[in-house]
């Protein structure tokens, strides 16, 4: 018997991939899906070579390099979180009209419950828009069987194939069986630009040809090995995509019940099964970890009553499904849950480390706010977003990667003043270069604090895209050079940085401050490396 | 049979150590594993859980369901009271007693000792942090705790010790050789708490 490892759900992805002849891995790190670029970075594959796996700048920037990849010919991967998706989406609905050579993998992470997320935004939507195959396993078996199939399905279908997976799944343990690995593609480029060059006769020609090929992924997830019947008796049939399985089954296993259940894993939707399935009941409970996307398609627009889920209220409207919400949908009367929380509990929300650079900056930064009476900061993603809790109240916005700056500058040019955004340093090249050159180029009056811990630190500490360019970064995109301030956020500095920053918001004009010293816990993972 | 755990505490305190000590055990006892974890935003200091499930059949969940924790782990006492919905009604509560106060409100140790034991079928109170500084290292804190939780886990001690010593051996001999005693010290703590 082969033998069984114990992974985490990103880095069986991860595993899976390597095993499949993977050539490349591109990403931009986000919560829930870091952890399967780590694992490859940290591969024989990786260290030998014969695997790139460096982190990109951005997930735009990732998924067109894997695209080239793949154009080469190789085998390819791009991963992100749900959000990333969006930085991505321009690159991503052309890629489907173009195609692909080499197999293309592109992996998605959501993150229902918003456990680390702005949103809670469900992938498959964007699976329907491009119309692509999608696969979303229901657990870390099939994780790894997905991912393996993934790649040959790609280059036969010449198309990149999704694989959506959530936080649950990317962050538990569980034991796999892998299976003999396969060997790499040689290189050997697409010569066909007409497919490629998507000039409006070509991506006319393309378009129809990405439409002509959706009865053969229909054919494909009709016969998916990850789509499949499950017999019960009664008169109630459920439908269960990805994850929402294994909640499913856990109730019909512990409370040993009958119910028939259709398993979904294999986008688009396998019709005949989900039809020959359906006329068996009159009622249907849909059971899907995400967005009630597939509910509301079957309910239609009239409101067929037949289905129910998480648009009746059977299950809960948002979040990530739970065995307790399936439990209360299926045999309430065995929904239990144990004594209630005492009072005396006190909430223990995530804070800023201790010794944090971020810390003696917003302290700073509150200081030399208090001479005004509009206090406006626009923040952004990343650790620096928890001065947004006491005792710190230092920040108003956090909206997307990189709005601190452009959100600064569209408010000063509403006249708002002073204008000030705070921004990490890997956000800062992530999406935020962009922004400085409008605010270079219309002259809008902006303090742009840059909080430079040369690392990518709310996802573990990655390597950050500019570490020790920022300042450069900034003069050439026109920044002028004596608006360029450096500070060292450290309370023995405090008295200096007042100073800076007052004088540099009181100057009608683009300025930036690059507030530098390294995330505490970077130097230390740095230093325990080095022992 | 499933044994389901509920390991907490605050980000950092190494919860996920526990967790990989056991599921390897596991793993080595050819039993089916499941444990959900929390990276992310919530480990900068927030209160952290895992769900840690262990059978000899396939398991679907990787979550544990309400009213359905036959233990729970906390290496803090409030911590230890945040899940007891969680508690199955045969469930057992075993927490370190010393406080990780990063909050204004933190409520009086005494007052959350009292509300556990009043709650909680049965409960056992660890001074992990005296016994890790005897054997040795007070980082050793959750491997007193896994000795502690060893004697109602179903999985051999001997795995344990092997799952710790695999675990620590990068760090060096003295560091596992800590671990291993944090082990004893824990697993004997409980017998004298027993109540
Ligand atoms: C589009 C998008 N990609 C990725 C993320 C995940 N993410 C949130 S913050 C962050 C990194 C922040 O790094 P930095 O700006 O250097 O700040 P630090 O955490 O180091 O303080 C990442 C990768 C996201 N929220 N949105
Ligand atoms: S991980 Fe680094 S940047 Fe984040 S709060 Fe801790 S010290 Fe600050």
């Amino acid at each position: 018997m082969s033998k069984r490892e114990l992974l985490l759900g990103a880095e069986v992805i991860a595993q899976a991939a390597i095993d499949e002849g993977l050539s490349g891995v591109y990403a931009y790190p986000g919560t829930p899906s870091t952890e399967i670029t780590e694992y490859i970075q940290q591969s024989e594959e990786a260290r030998s070579g014969i695997i790139r796996a460096a982190w990109s700048v951005n997930e735009k920037t990732a998924y067109e390099s894997a695209l080239g990849m793949s154009y080469a010919g190789k085998r390819s991967m791009v991963c992100m979180k749900h959000v990333g998706l969006n930085v991505a989406a321009d690159a991503f609905m052309n890629s489907a009209i173009t195609g692909i050579k080499g197999g293309m993998v592109v992996v998605v992470a959501d993150d229902p419950s918003m456990h680390s997320s702005q949103n809670e935004q469900d992938t498959r939507y964007y699976s329907r828009f491009a119309q692509l195959p999608l696969l979303e396993p229901s657990n870390q078996q099939e994780a790894y069987d997905c991912v393996r199939y993934a790649f040959p399905f790609s280059e036969k279908m010449g198309l990149p194939v999704m694989l959506r997976i959530t936080t649950r799944l990317s962050h538990s343990r569980s034991t796999i069986i892998r299976r003999k690995p396969g060997l790499p593609n040689p290189l050997l480029p697409d010569n066909d630009r007409s497919k490629w060059i998507l000039l409006p006769a070509n991506a006319r020609r393309q378009y129809q040809h990405l439409l002509d090929l959706q009865p053969a992924l229909t054919e494909a997830s009709e016969k998916s090995p990850y789509n499949k019947v499950q017999e019960g008796e009664g008169e109630l049939g459920i439908i269960a995509f990805g994850l929402a399985y294994n909640y499913v089954m856990e109730v019909i296993t512990r409370f040993k019940l009958q119910l028939p259940v259709l398993k979904l894993s294999h986008y688009p939707l396998p019709e005949q099964m989900v039809r020959t399935f359906t006329s068996q009941y009159k009622r249907i409970l849909v059971a899907e970890e995400g967005y009630p996307i597939y509910e509301e398609l079957f309910k239609g627009f009239f409101g067929n009553s037949i289905f129910s889920g998480r648009l009746d209220g059977t299950l809960p409207r948002t979040g990530e499904l739970t065995p307790d919400a399936l439990i209360k949908a299926l045999h309430p009367s065995a929904a239990q849950a144990g004594p209630p929380v005492p009072s005396l509990v006190a909430a223990r929300p995530p804070e800023l480390c201790q010794g944090c650079g971020h810390r003696d900056l917003y302290d700073a930064l509150n200081e030399a706010m208090d001479a005004y009476t509009s206090r406006h900061v626009f923040a952004d993603i990343g650790c620096y977003t928890l001065g947004a809790l006491p005792p710190y109240n230092a920040i108003n916005t956090c909206v997307d990667m990189g709005a601190s700056v452009t959100m600064a500058k569209g408010a000063a040019d509403a006249g708002l003043q002073p204008a000030v955004a705070v921004i990490g340093d890997s956000t800062f090249t992530h999406s935020g270069m962009t922004g400085l050159l409008d605010a270079v180029n219309d002259q809008s009056a902006v303090t742009i604090i840059i909080s430079d811990n040369f690392t990518t630190a709310m996802t573990g500490g990655q390597d950050s895209g500019a570490t020790g360019r920022i300042a450069a970064i900034c003069a050439g995109l026109g920044v002028e050079h004596h608006h360029i301030r450096t500070l060292v956020p450290l309370r023995k500095n405090h008295d200096t940085n007042v100073t800076v920053l007052k004088e540099e918001l009181e100057y009608k004009g683009v300025s930036v401050i690059i507030a530098c010293r390294e995330c505490v816990q970077t130097a230390r993972r740095k230093k325990q490396q080095s022992l | 049979m499933t044994t389901n755990i509920i390991l907490a505490g605050v980000g950092g305190q190494g919860i996920l150590t526990i967790a990989a000590i056991i599921d390897q055990a596991a793993m080595r006892q050819g039993l089916y594993i499941k444990q959900a974890e929390v990276h992310g935003m919530s480990q900068r200091g927030g209160a952290v859980q895992s769900h840690l499930r262990i059978s000899d059949k396939e398991i679907f969940s990787d979550l544990i369901s309400l009213g359905s924790a036959d233990i729970i782990i906390s290496l803090e006492p409030m911590e230890a009271l945040r899940y007891l919905p969680w508690l199955a009604p045969t469930g057992i509560v075993i927490t370190a007693t010393k406080p990780f106060i990063n909050i204004p409100d933190y409520p009086e140790t005494e007052f959350l000792l009292q509300s556990i034991q009043s709650t909680a079928p049965t409960c056992h109170f660890i001074d992990a942090d005296q016994i890790a500084r005897e054997a040795g290292s007070p980082k050793s804190e959750n491997v007193v705790m896994t000795g502690a939780a060893s004697r109602y886990i179903n999985i051999s001690n001997e795995q344990l010790r092997e799952s710790i010593s695999r675990l620590f051996e990068q760090k060096g001999e003295t560091i596992t050789a800590i671990n291993l005693k944090a082990f004893e010290l824990g697993n004997n703590a409980i017998t004298n708490y027993k109540n």
